[in-house]
């Protein structure tokens, strides 16, 4: 090493010095978590729930779309009829089992892309630490949502459901429930209604 | 009050002291680093995670005290105590203020600055002895790497402090800072400051000197088997050690406890303990800035850089000095 090079070395360790120094004043991009939370994405992919319609219906109509298209092979559906003295879902069948393993669960979304009655959403919701594996799958009562619970926008309602209508999307995306994540399948749901033109049932 | 109740009392409370800048000084080294970083650092425990100390230190007194198999028990046990001793034995010796008010010192040695060197030669052995007795070989090359390493750069800074000595023309470290009162060491003796603030950090096996414990290819070096509070001894040893020379610097480079600038009204032990927390502070920012160095290199830039830089300092400091005195 010549002498030249030792003293370009030294001011090399100076101007690092002088960076990191620097560096201790500068604004720290840290999110306090549990104290600080930060608002996620409206499609954040979260924890799944399985929703119903207005009427308190599900939505599930026990159809396996969605576990045969989990990449994952998170996905249990076990589908049966319903019958006309105890009518679960609009459709002929509804999911008599439905649970997921939100361990194997990749969160890609591709069950709510396939779900032709946008029954299984995915919610922003990401809290789910638990002590025991057992308690990671998540079975129908866990994800069905409560009667009560509201039933989000029906899939002629949704954002978007008329292309070009931005003041309609404008409207839903305002009232738009982030906290439940209703309004988590906006793009999907677009074609979907538009393939399977399903409508509300009253 | 009999003699040796003073000594107790001051010894007790420099020992509390001690303990306790350690602690904040590890706090401050994980605070600091993580502003360097970026990051916000410890903040759960407490205010501003100022009881963070607290919770380390229960955390390593209540883990298992392993000792492997193949380990030699008593010098595997007895380690961690010599580094601990040694480093805090140094204490003993070390003025925090004037010797004229007599109060701010356990014992004014007229060879302190020698004593203080011989004592932190020997926690070379609880390092060495720790990484031998574990009986594992990743301990074994961190004190392997902990001999070369500081026996080589002891070498240059004991040349660099008998700059200071010549110029003092006394070992004793009360004496030394007399000297100083009208111009700091550090000035007429740049050179060898700066030699001595590298070896110091080198002897404390601090970045970017820290091959005795390098992460990345040792594991943890010399204290990789050591759990609990074993493990914990070396710690305190090694932030003790870290004090030690950051006394020293201030003692012998920075005027210890003279004001700067005629502001005498601050009393001196505020001067010392801020040069010192500037010295601590120093360390934190290397280790926060620069890479550790390859151990051909650090032994090539011990041996022929910084030793005869500090001999040529040497003679030029007492040719100097003869011809003047």
């Amino acid at each position: 090493m010549s002498s030249q090079k030792r003293l370009y070395n030294v001011a090399a360790i100076l101007r690092g010095l002088s960076i990191t120094f620097g560096f201790m004043f500068r604004k720290r991009p840290t999110i306090q978590y549990p104290s600080v939370k930060k608002q996620h994405a409206p499609r954040f992919h979260g924890l799944h729930e399985l929703r119903r319609y207005a009427d308190a219906k599900e939505r599930c109509i026990g159809c396996e779309l969605c576990s045969s298209v989990c990449p994952a092979n998170a996905i249990t559906v076990i589908g049966a009829e319903n019958s006309p003295q105890d009518r679960r879902s609009p459709g002929e069948r509804y999911a008599a089992r439905y649970e997921i393993d939100e361990l194997r669960c990749i969160f890609c979304g591709m069950c709510e892309e396939a779900c032709p009655t946008d029954a299984i959403v995915l919610t922003p919701r990401f809290e789910m630490a638990d002590y025991r594996r057992g308690s990671f799958i998540y079975d129908k009562d866990q994800l069905l949502v409560p009667p009560d619970a509201g039933a989000g926008p029906a899939p002629n309602e949704r954002p978007g459901g008329i292309p070009g209508d931005l003041g309609r999307v404008a409207e839903i995306k305002a009232t738009a429930d982030v906290e439940k994540g209703y309004d988590a399948t906006w793009r999907g749901t677009i074609l979907k209604t538009q393939r399977k033109g399903l409508t509300l049932l009253k | 009050m009999a003699w040796w109740l003073v000594v107790l009392l001051k010894s007790a409370l420099l020992l509390f002291v001690v303990v306790t800048s350690f602690a904040y000084a590890m706090l401050a080294e994980r605070k600091v680093l993580g502003w360097m970083q970026l990051r916000p650092g410890p903040n759960r425990v407490g205010p501003w995670g100022l009881l963070q100390p607290a919770a380390d230190a229960a955390k390593l007194i209540l883990k298992e005290d392993l000792t492997p198999q193949t380990a030699d028990p008593l010098l595997y046990k007895l380690a961690p105590f010599i580094s601990l001793l040694t480093a805090f034995a140094v204490y003993a010796v070390i003025p925090f203020g004037s010797s004229a008010s007599g109060t701010w010192a356990i014992g004014n040695v007229n060879a302190g600055i020698l004593l203080i060197l011989a004592i932190t030669s020997l926690g070379v052995y609880g390092i060495c002895l720790g990484g031998w007795a574990s009986g594992s070989k990743y301990p074994l090359l961190g004190s392997v790497r902990s001999t070369a390493q500081m026996i080589s750069y002891e070498l240059a800074m004991s040349l660099s402090l008998i700059g200071v000595l010549i110029l003092a023309g006394t070992t004793s470290l009360d004496g030394i800072v007399h000297a100083q009162a009208r111009v700091w060491f550090v000035l007429p003796q740049f050179v060898a400051c700066v030699i001595y603030i590298i070896t110091a950090v080198a002897e404390t096996n601090r970045a970017p000197f820290d091959l005795v414990e390098a992460e990345t290819e040792l594991v943890a070096g010399f204290h990789t088997e050591y759990s609990g509070l074993r493990f914990g001894l070396f710690f305190i040893a090694e932030y003790v050690n870290m004090l030690t020379v950051s006394c020293i610097a201030a003692l012998l480079f920075f005027g210890g406890w003279n004001a700067p600038f005629g502001l005498h009204f601050v009393p001196g032990v505020v001067w010392f303990i801020l040069k010192v927390a500037c010295f601590m502070f120093f360390y934190i920012w290397l280790r926060a800035t620069l890479p550790r160095l390859r151990y051909d290199r650090l032994m090539a830039f011990g041996w022929k850089v910084l030793l005869p830089v500090a001999t040529l300092n040497l003679i030029v400091t007492a040719v100097v000095v003869a011809y003047k005195g």
